[in-house]
């Protein structure tokens, strides 16, 4: 198994020769190799936000300002200095902990992201616990039945999954669901909460299932909940066609394994074989496969955030990616890339725990 | 695993059952509204359609104008006015009695301060004043308060007396609170990086909460001089989605759904729940040909592109219920507004102009589109009527920040655009479509003839002399006149004027769609 930070470990491999206690310099590597990545994000994304042919004074001014306007917002974006000379100095000023204004919204980046991340996390969360417990079961069945029928009618709601467009899939079921259904509503709304409760708990995490137990407000827990379970349960659908297909072919692999024959002629339970031989065996590839999947769903789904107005991580980037509202971009990004790295940290974690070789 | 199971279905039916809310209450607006283009709520910086919608309900100016009929202005927080023989003395008395929310009663100073202050942060509407003749060093001198009661303000030319007052109508005339914005004043910045995201207004409603992308909540002025509005709030919801909005209003979670395209309208007008209220706006839609473009710079090929538009076929389709025939730059409802509509799809006259202008075969073009409804649909539709006349055009699509930069530099060959209005006042689009004093590539003022590359000299000084015309029916007659000739000559394929409609729940009556982006009015809806 390659990952990020296997990679990012032998990139830093050259303070090797400082000869540091080894537990050390795993943690020098480590913070070194974090913040080379976080430095190339940024001025990757910094290059391509400058490249993209949109100017971003215009989101500011907008169409109608004098040319004077223009001018003068543009100084004072420091637009007219040389690429490189922003670049540093948006760098010096994160440094420092100032991640810039948004000129979307008006409000400083590092506020719009304590709004806008904790409802993608949340969504994510409860999408990834829906893929995983019925992804992980189907999966199975699959590789078990290979070739029958419960592997084909997985194979299909996997591929449906893969190929809908999660858009249509939205909004058909906010149709079904809650526009059309014959006893009032079994789904609310588009949203993360009714109207009524928006604004009643103070946001501590910006979690709401979270905020809302906290402040023992259980109706507005309950109102939350029922918001998650459309959005989450087709987010969930798409994790579970990949979770499903990966678990599929490892536990193919398996199956076809020596020792599988070995338990199987020696009597174990088929059930045994399957679910705790086999799938024992799996569950080290699988927690990459949920973790890659967790982390895409951390970015921020945009189109389920249009269908189901969430105001989410995924809709303020590409908003600020199509305005060229660079310190916004770049915000967002560094919580991206700090998403990846965090999970690819908790994999590798999980990895050791799980399989005794690692240790 | 068993426990899992059952608490899973628990957690399912705890849901299931979790209570139906009640729908919108009664004394609440809920609205759907696409409010994203807000970037500030400070009166001298908005410039954005919700941005001027939320000043207009919440900020009161000197004067307003009667949405039925804009000729008809008023005073609101001024109660009269006069102007002086020579025409350049406006004199404004208050209107008593007026208290800002923070408690702090209005006078002629906080007026003055609030002009001024446009004037000095000079923010992008600030050009809607300054071309009066104020600038940050004279400002203080031009608006001015002679006693608490008494406004004066002092024009550098005698112009159509209609065009300053209109000016004075729009949401840069704001009177906001001095004392209250003068409290958070940092660094000499008259308080601008507080009311971005603050407010210090008088109104009917006070700002609630702004939250970026999500919502923006309104609570009704309980002690507005002009009598407290039904509604106790107003809560708008960011909905992306028209569909998304159609659903929330047939189910009645909201009352308001302001987004809705053709496809959608027409569920609406037949539910008996739910009405569709329109209003005509200012805003034209037009396609701009660039006149550096060999072929379109020829007169007979512009007149040519002109009948190769299908404007009634257009209008009973893809922008049905959202536009209205309009073929002349100044809109139905402005003075001097051109109605005739010379120009229909006539596939053999086109060809024979194209001919003459030497292209028997027709050209390539292209033609920078935003990947936006209706527009991407309006550019096929014109795409499909220019290759009946020999005429292959490539929509290039583009998100809009894309699309403008490009047409703001004078790169694109033909444009497809929206133009709404500033104010009221005929000037506003005379100044971008009939006028470009230079044009040059670094010109210092780059109206829309100037992106289109439209050398015109001769038009703009005709426009210049209708802004000082001071007789309203000369000056109506004026612009009938270079209306006419930009009609027929322009590079400019004038389509379509706005409607705005909303789907509305029968139950929910009074709201207004006037004639400007800050007409929008929540004051008079009631619910039943």
């Amino acid at each position: 198994m390659t990952n990020q930070t296997d990679r990012l470990s032998r990139a830093g491999a050259g303070f090797k020769g400082l000869s540091l206690p080894s537990p050390l310099r795993t943690v020098v590597n480590l913070i070194t190799t974090v913040l080379l990545t976080f430095l190339g994000l940024l001025l990757v994304t910094f290059i391509i936000g400058r490249v993209v042919p949109i100017d971003p004074v215009l989101a500011i001014v907008g169409d109608r300002a004098p040319e004077n306007v223009v001018e003068r917002v543009r100084e004072e974006l420091g637009l007219n200095l040389p690429l490189y000379q922003q670049f540093f100095i948006y760098v010096w000023n994160v440094l420092q902990g100032d991640l810039g204004n948004s000129v979307l919204t008006a409000n400083p980046v590092l506020e719009d992201i304590k709004r806008v991340f904790p409802a993608t996390l949340e969504l994510a969360t409860v999408a990834t616990f829906f893929g995983v417990i019925l992804g992980v079961p189907m999966g199975v069945l699959a590789g078990v039945y290979q070739g029958r029928w419960p592997d084909q009618v997985i194979r299909v709601v996997g591929l449906l999954g893969y190929s809908i467009p999660v858009f249509w899939l939205g909004l058909m079921g906010l149709l079904i669901f809650y526009a059309r259904w014959p006893w009032g509503e079994l789904v609310p709304g588009p949203g993360r909460l009714d109207v009524f409760f928006d604004g009643l708990v103070d946001p501590v995490t910006g979690v709401l299932l979270i905020d809302s137990a906290m402040a023992g407000e259980w109706e507005i827990f309950w109102n939350a909940a029922w918001h998650l379970v459309l959005p989450a349960s087709i987010l969930g659908y798409f994790s579970l066609a990949y979770i499903s297909r990966m678990t599929r072919s490892f536990m193919l692999e398996q199956l076809s394994q020596e020792y599988i024959t070995t338990a199987r002629v020696k009597g174990v339970p088929e059930w045994r074989v399957i679910w705790v031989h086999a799938l024992g065996n799996v569950r080290v590839p699988l927690v990459t496969v949920i973790a890659l999947s967790y982390a895409n769903l951390l970015e921020g789904s945009v189109l389920t955030e249009i269908v189901f107005s969430w105001p989410g991580l995924g809709y303020y980037l590409t908003q600020s990616l199509l305005n060229a509202d660079m310190n916004a971009v770049l915000g967002a990004t560094m919580v991206v890339g700090a998403v990846f790295i965090g999970i690819n940290l908790l994999s590798d974690l999980l990895y050791k725990l799980l399989d005794p070789r690692a240790r | 695993m068993r426990k899992l199971f059952v608490c899973v279905v628990a957690a399912l039916m705890a849901v299931a059952a979790a209570p139906t809310q009640a729908k919108t209450p009664r004394d609440a607006l809920v609205m759907a509204f696409q409010i994203d283009d807000i970037i500030t709520l400070d009166p001298a910086e908005i410039f954005e359609f919700s941005g001027a919608e939320f000043a207009g309900n919440t900020y009161d100016r000197l004067i307003g104008y009667d949405y039925q009929d804009v000729s008809n202005i008023y005073g609101v927080a001024a109660e009269s006015w006069t102007i002086s023989d020579d025409g350049k003395t406006f004199t404004f008395k208050m209107r008593p009695g007026i208290v800002f929310p923070s408690g702090n009663p209005m006078t002629a100073e906080d007026a003055a301060f609030s002009l001024q202050r446009a004037i000095v942060l000079d923010k992008s509407p600030a050009f809607i004043l300054t071309q009066f003749g104020f600038t940050a060093d004279n400002v203080k001198d031009k608006i001015k308060a002679v006693d608490d009661m008494t406004l004066v303000i002092e024009t550098d030319k005698a112009y159509a007396p209609t065009f300053v007052l209109y000016c004075l109508t729009a949401t840069i005339s704001s009177i906001v609170d001095k004392k209250l914005v003068m409290e958070h004043e940092q660094d000499g910045d008259l308080g601008y990086n507080w009311l971005k995201t603050n407010y210090a207004g008088v109104g009917p409603f006070k700002l609630r909460q702004w939250k970026p992308n999500e919502s923006l909540t309104l609570d009704r002025n309980d002690d507005y001089w002009g009598g407290a509005p039904a509604m106790k709030r107003v809560i708008i919801r960011h909905i992306v989605e028209p569909a998304t909005q159609q659903l929330l209003l047939e189910k009645g979670d909201i009352d308001i759904a302001r987004n809705l395209g053709p496809d959608q309208l027409s569920t609406v007008r037949n539910n008996p729940d739910t009405y569709i209220q329109e209003g005509v706006k200012g805003a034209i839609y037009y396609l701009g040909l660039s006149q550096k473009n060999e072929a379109l710079s020829k007169p007979k090929v512009r007149e040519a592109l002109k009948y190769l538009i299908d404007y009634k076929g257009m209008e009973g389709t893809v922008v049905k219920d959202l536009m209205t025939i309009h073929q002349a730059f100044l809109p139905k409802g402005f003075l001097g507004a051109l109605e005739a509509t010379p120009y229909t799809l006539d596939i053999n006259k086109a060809k024979e102009l194209l001919a003459e202008a030497g292209y028997p075969n027709g050209f390539k073009v292209t033609m920078d589109t935003r990947n936006t409804s209706p527009i991407m649909e309006m550019a096929q539709a014109i795409q499909a009527t220019f290759a009946q006349g020999g005429v292959d055009l490539e929509i290039i699509p583009g998100d809009g920040g894309q699309t403008l930069t490009k047409y703001r530099a004078r790169n694109h060959d033909i444009y497809i655009g929206r133009w709404g209005p500033d104010y009221q006042d005929p000037h506003t689009n005379a100044d971008t479509f009939a006028r470009n004093p230079d044009n040059s590539d670094d010109a210092k003022s780059k109206p829309l003839a100037w992106r289109n590359a439209w050398d015109i000299p001769e038009m703009t000084k005709l426009a210049d002399a209708a802004v000082l015309e001071r007789d309203p029916a000369k000056r109506a007659e004026m612009y009938l006149d270079i209306q006419k000739a930009h009609q027929a000559t322009s590079p400019f394929v004038i389509m379509f004027q706005q409607i705005e409609v909303a789907g509305v729940r029968a139950d929910t009556k009074g709201f207004i769609i006037g004639p400007s982006f800050d007409d929008n009015r929540y004051k008079d809806v009631t619910k039943e």
